[in-house]
């Protein structure tokens, strides 16, 4: 991650698979990740995560340098990686409103 | 840096607040107690309980260790009067720490009207007692406090919670006991967390007691997650475990305490609070204050929470210096916050400023400063029924 990176974009660790957005970024943004244009489908907010490799399916999903569960499918560079394509090796996460 | 002064205690512990506690001693008296307190909520009268009838070890001990708090100077117990929880023995133990205490039975003293009435006299005639109590100097190597985060989010992890552990590597270093706690929320960290001990004999039983929580929760059907812990762009429990695990710096871990015990002495220690055996009375700890309070039953005089989502809580007996990790929160709560840890997303402060501003904040604390939450007349408390087992010696190398 460097100078090709968007500066919203907050990678924690060296080797991280997954960086953190320091600010809101609007559906039909392009979004700069190690040099590629990603389009953004969708608006995510502060603190949501973006693949900057692609992660394939089982594969460890690591953010602040430590495995935070695996990548239930193939995850693309640029996707958003949540509860959606993210399983935990601890406890499953069930959401309620 | 300001100069803490305290209130001496008779087992040598100084208190930075001086409060009369009104305490029910199951949930029948709860409402007796709320109306003895009323007229004194601007004046640190607070009102505390357990609801249970049944007879419960935790109970009595976590009571005993409330009640003996160094930032209480009197208790009025209020009993209903047929409920099994042994009042003479905490009033004894009160009265044994120097501490006025005066035990109001309700089927006995002529119902709610004059409980209360009773009550009312007997806090004043405390209040008067206490005031005149002097202060001396208190040294940061004297402090005890803890750290808890609740209303999670992904920034939790990034700012409020690693310039929490700056705060408490600058404590450990001046000599005061740290505690932080939450196994459930370290699941995913135990094996970095055991490189940490200070003794190796503590190395298992680390491992050991976050495994007992992955079990517990396990068992009961859900982990320490909530919606708002994914809205803010958490996505699994390891990953708020991580980011919950910085709360504790990089100091050694000298020990591992269990509910309503005192470290021997200063150091960073892990709070064990999932119950031994089986799982008996569900949930470790149903919410936030459940923790803030079994962390202040080991003595803290004050806890760091830090927020990401903006909780609003405080605690009865001992200040809650709110940290908010996510700036957009802080726009909207700032009322409800002590620090603003967001500005360090924005650039706008290091790690290290605002760690510091942490600690200084903690010091003016016992230098009459209060909280947001303290000014805003929260005094949240909560206890529940759970199986604690004493610390075994290896948990404890002091």
């Amino acid at each position: 991650m460097n100078a090709h990176t968007d500066p919203r974009l907050l990678t924690l660790a060296p080797g991280d698979n997954v960086s953190v957005l320091k600010a809101t970024v609007a559906a039909g943004e392009d979004i700069l990740i190690g040099g590629q244009s990603v389009h953004m489908p969708q608006t995510l907010g502060l603190g949501h995560k973006l693949a900057v490799a692609p992660i394939p399916a089982g594969e460890d999903v690591i953010k602040y340098a430590f495995p935070i569960g695996f990548a239930a499918q193939d995850i693309p560079l640029g996707a958003h990686v949540h509860i959606h394509n993210l399983t935990s090796r601890h406890t499953t996460v069930e959401i309620m409103e | 840096m300001s100069q803490m002064t305290a209130w001496p205690r008779k087992d040598g512990r100084k208190g930075i607040r001086n409060v009369v506690v009104v305490a029910y001693l199951v949930e029948c008296a709860h409402h007796v107690c709320k109306q003895i307190a009323r007229p004194f909520e601007e004046s640190d009268v607070q009102v505390i309980g357990f609801s249970g009838c049944f007879p419960s070890q935790y109970g009595q001990e976590m009571m005993e260790a409330l009640c003996t708090h160094p930032n209480v100077g009197a208790v009025q117990l209020v009993s209903l009067g047929c409920e099994n929880f042994k009042k003479t023995q905490l009033a004894d133990a009160i009265r044994a720490s120097g501490r006025p205490v005066n035990v109001i039975t309700i089927q006995d003293s002529g119902g709610t009207a004059a409980a209360v009435a009773a009550g009312r006299d007997w806090v004043r005639q405390a209040q008067d007692q206490i005031a005149i109590l002097p202060k001396v100097a208190m040294d940061v190597s004297e402090l005890v406090i803890g750290t808890i985060c609740g209303g999670s989010d992904a920034t939790s992890g990034i700012t409020g919670n690693p310039a929490a552990g700056i705060a408490f590597d600058q404590l450990v270093a001046a000599g005061a006991t740290c505690i932080f706690e939450e196994t459930g929320e370290l699941i995913g960290c135990e094996h970095v967390m055991a490189a940490r001990a200070a003794h190796p004999d503590l190395k298992p039983h680390i491992i050991e007691i976050v495994d007992k929580a992955a079990a517990y929760y396990a068992a009961m059907g859900y982990g320490s997650f909530a919606n708002g812990n994914a809205t803010g762009g958490l996505s699994t429990i390891e990953e708020k475990s991580l980011g919950a695990y910085a709360k504790s710096g990089q100091s050694p871990i000298s020990g591992i305490l269990r509910p309503a015990q005192q470290a021997a002495t200063g150091g960073l220690y892990l709070l064990d609070v999932v119950p031994d055996g089986p799982p008996k009375f569900g949930f470790p700890n149903i919410n936030d204050n459940a923790e803030i309070i079994e962390l202040i039953s080991c003595g803290a005089h004050a806890v760091v929470f830090v927020t990401g989502r903006g909780s609003v809580v405080g605690s009865a007996i001992s200040p809650v210096l709110k940290v908010c990790a996510n700036p957009e929160t802080y726009a909207r709560m700032a009322g409800d916050m002590d620090v603003n840890a967001g500005r360090i997303l924005d650039g706008a402060a290091s790690l290290q400023e605002v760690g510091s501003e942490i600690f200084d904040k903690l010091i003016a604390l016992g230098a009459g400063a209060r909280t947001a939450s303290e000014t805003l007349g929260h005094v949240e408390f909560v206890l529940t029924y759970k199986t604690a087992t004493p610390a075994e010696p290896g948990c404890h190398p002091n």
